[in-house]
């Protein structure tokens, strides 16, 4: 046969400049800051912040930790409230999701979890303070019941053992395992293996268990670690929920960064990297967990025993998760009218007086706070998402899928604790003379904002018709037409339900806008965790509800902006919602 | 205009051929048909002629179109239109958009341009639906719109992937009759692929059946086969 052979990558065609520059944009946008910012923390950890004028290598940090007041106890709470709250979420989760499954639409059960991923940690955490306080509805709607004639001295919030944190914590966290486990379940025939297994003699609950649960753990493991690794280093949750003396690590971490005496940076940077050590110690326990959970599972399936009933189990987590949806609803809610309360006496369940004091009151401040938000949010979404657009075209231009390694890649920012880095990569902004300065915060928010845009656009666009744009290519459009004319405006839907997930991961980010702003750039987010503490609530609520107001907003105009513009459309309009 | 396949076949990387090399000439106005049912690679092979080929695969033999060869140029580059089982027509588009969307540059200005689309939907009796929605046309009224979208381009060739195939039978014959009296009139060379004999005989041109051993190629109808 006397023809050449030609691979099917042609020259320009297969977009390796694009590639090329989204791997360069990623390497030093995205990794390098992470690895640099560890080293950093890493050195100080170990004695070594020439910026302070400490040279010698030491563990002396790591000594001086250990000798911090309340340093035990901050560890404890830390493994307690993290991996409870991991495992607890996780177990509700997919309880709800056996319960439930099949009995919901996936558009309707969208709606529902919507607003529960779009509020910001901390507008819930504030909410759930005001909500379980003394003074709260949960006191005021008992009183009568109780006979109490004023607030009873409970400690609801900040409570020592860090129940409140769990509850924050969760949430927030069963919401997002269970938008995670629907669309791992929409992957896998799941009325099927249902149907096979009950036939056979298996009860629902077990099914879910023996047959759907081993199938849908591979396709959740990531998200579950990003949940555990959030979970042991929040920080913002914890300051306005957890113990407060002694706090959970990460806020014992951050008041040694900030404390006046620099001296403490260097036992903060070893916290930091212990801090960096627990999510991955919880990460080995996990696999641990799941080598013994497959061995005993597997052990089981084969006894073929149909005893037992799940049933019960699977009553009581779907019970247990709709009371912690209606604390969350709730929240928000309590968020609103004390923004807007007057006079409001115990135990009545609404204010005797209403007023819009609290908002329009001059010098509060939260029109500039908006702003940076606003100006924050836009930047973070508008850069994450044409990364996003750029890797997924590059990747549609090669006509190959993704590797192991660029998926990991996308995780990573997720995975390694905030404050493990962020303090070594303001250690190196400073030394650059970046810090301070928008730029530095938008670029330490957009490592966590490009992450979940990208993970949201993937799955849509690897869905979209390729014919479509092959079609486009027979009538001689190129690449770029091809981007622009077809694929951009047929994935509207989901590219701006991206920008809204976005503009929630922005708004919501605490640590890299206080670290990165190094205090000076006043954020929604910053000025609610800072006024979480004070005693004004109205003027707490009004931070709070603007802060939760903006991601609803952006979600809101991801569902209108299609409607309106593909109103005529009807294979548009049916992705919709 | 002349569509010239010389010992091609497609495999992927490192496995065998996905069918034996096919030789062919297809003259304009002919739609020469590839016979065989799926599985097989036919749709590949239409894949291999437009550009689209999934990286991984690689391509061997000749393909030429008016002499150009085809093989380095990327898929808007060859002037090869292609037809689809469905009309693929673009969803945010109106029907009359997506027929602007094809219609060659070389044709100006803005009323111009207009003009030639609604020749187009008048000739393909889609006489008043230029701002219409393409998810609530017909199937028929979608496929006459896409084979005009692809008509406009001005094609050198045409490829055909079982594009009568979601039809029912009354429709099917009258959108076989309607695409190949376009192509022939066009004087475009088409290659169509399809498991549907009815279609072969219909476009009464070179059929080629990649079930048999040796590929039986006949210039009118192919006795019936037993596959």
């Amino acid at each position: 046969m006397g023809a050449a052979l030609h691979a099917v990558t042609t020259g320009a065609a297969d977009g390796r400049h694009l590639r090329a520059v989204v791997l360069i944009t990623v390497a030093v946008g995205l990794v390098l800051p992470i690895a640099a910012g560890l080293w950093q923390t890493a050195r100080a950890g170990v004695g070594v912040l020439p910026a302070i004028g400490a040279s010698g290598m030491s563990l002396a940090p790591f000594r001086d930790l250990a000798a911090v007041p309340g340093f035990g106890t901050a560890l404890r709470l830390t493994l307690v409230t993290g991996l409870g709250a991991t495992a607890l979420s996780v177990l509700l989760a997919v309880g709800v999701c056996a319960a439930m499954h099949g009995r919901m639409t996936p558009r309707a059960s969208g709606r529902l979890l919507t607003p529960f991923l779009a509020a910001p940690h901390a507008a819930m955490a504030i909410g759930l303070a005001f909500l379980l306080s003394p003074s709260g509805w949960v006191a005021r709607a008992l009183a009568p019941v109780m006979g109490w004639d004023r607030p009873p001295m409970w400690a609801t919030v900040n409570d020592p053992a860090g129940l409140a944190l769990i509850l924050g914590l969760m949430v927030k966290e069963v919401p997002f395992l269970l938008l995670v486990i629907l669309s791992a379940l929409s992957q896998l025939p799941v009325r099927q293996h249902l149907a096979a297994g009950r036939s056979l003699g298996y009860g629902r609950g077990l099914v879910w268990i023996k047959v759907i649960m081993p199938q849908v753990w591979p396709l959740i493991r990531l998200p579950v670690m990003v949940v555990l690794a959030y979970s042991l280093s929040v920080v913002d949750m914890a300051l306005i929920l957890g113990p407060s003396n002694p706090p959970t690590l990460a806020v014992l971490l951050l008041r040694l960064f900030t404390a006046p005496d620099i001296g403490l940076m260097l036992p903060a940077a070893a916290g930091a990297l212990l801090q960096a050590l627990l999510v991955v110690g919880a990460f080995a326990l996990l696999w641990a967990l799941e080598r013994a959970g497959s061995a005993t599972g597997r052990w089981w399936v084969r006894r073929g025993g149909r005893g037992l009933s799940a049933e019960p189990g699977l009553w009581l987590t779907t019970a247990l998760s709709a009371a912690l949806f209606a604390a969350g609803a709730l929240a928000m809610l309590s968020l609103l009218v004390w923004s807007l309360a007057w006079r409001w006496t115990w135990p009545g369940l609404l204010p005797e007086s209403w007023s819009i004091r609290a908002w329009t009151t001059p010098g509060r401040g939260w029109v500039e706070a908006l702003g940076n938000t606003l100006l924050l949010a836009a930047a973070t979404t508008a850069l994450s998402l044409a990364l996003a657009i750029a890797w997924l075209e590059g990747e549609d231009r090669a006509r190959r899928g993704r590797a192991g390694w660029a998926e990991a890649l996308i995780y990573l920012p997720l995975l390694v604790p905030q404050i493990g880095f962020l303090f070594g990569l303001n250690v190196l902004f400073l030394q650059l003379g970046l810090t301070g300065g928008t730029i530095a915060v938008i670029w330490a928010q957009a490592l966590f904002v490009f992450p979940y845009v990208m993970i949201a656009l993937s799955d849509p666009w690897r869905a979209l018709d390729p014919r479509l744009s092959r079609a486009a290519a027979s009538l001689g459009a190129g690449p770029w037409r091809r981007l622009f004319t077809v694929k951009l405006p047929v994935l509207l839907t989901p590219i701006l339900t991206a920008a809204a997930i976005g503009v929630a991961v922005s708004v919501a980010q605490y640590l890299p806008t206080l670290f990165m702003g190094a205090g000076r750039i006043a954020t929604l987010t910053t000025e609610a965790v800072t006024l979480s503490a004070s005693s004004d609530r109205r003027v707490t609520g009004v931070y709070a509800t603007l802060q939760a107001g903006l991601p609803f907003a952006a979600y809101g105009a991801a569902v209108l902006i299609p409607a309106l513009l593909h109103r005529n459309r009807r294979d548009l309009q049916a992705e919709t919602g | 205009m002349t569509l010239i396949l010389q010992e091609v076949s497609v495999a992927r990387r490192g496995d065998a051929a996905l069918f034996p090399p096919i030789s062919l000439t297809v003259r304009a106005g002919e739609v020469a048909t590839v016979m065989g049912p799926s599985g097989i690679g036919k749709s590949t092979l239409l894949d291999a002629i437009g550009g689209h080929l999934a990286h991984g695969f690689t391509l061997s033999g000749r393909i030429q179109l008016d002499g150009r060869d085809l093989a380095p140029l990327p898929p808007e580059a060859r002037r090869v239109g292609l037809m689809f089982q469905d009309a693929v027509l673009f969803p945010h588009l109106s029907v009359g958009d997506n027929l602007a969307f094809g219609l060659a540059r070389s044709i100006r200005g803005r009323a111009a341009r207009r003009a030639a689309v609604e020749a187009a939907l008048d000739r393909a009796g889609l006489s008043g639906l230029h701002d219409r929605d393409p998810a609530t046309l017909s199937g028929g009224q979608r496929s006459r719109a896409a084979l005009m979208r692809t008509l406009l381009a001005e094609p050198r060739a045409l490829l055909l992937d079982e594009p009568f195939s979601r039809l029912d039978a009354a429709l099917r014959d009258d959108l076989r009759a309607f695409t190949f009296a376009h192509i022939r009139d066009r004087g475009i060379p088409a290659l169509m692929v399809t498991h549907d004999r009815a279609d072969a005989e219909a476009a009464a041109g070179l059929v080629i059946d990649l079930t048999q051993p040796e590929f039986r190629s006949c210039t009118t109808t192919c006795p019936a086969s037993t596959s």
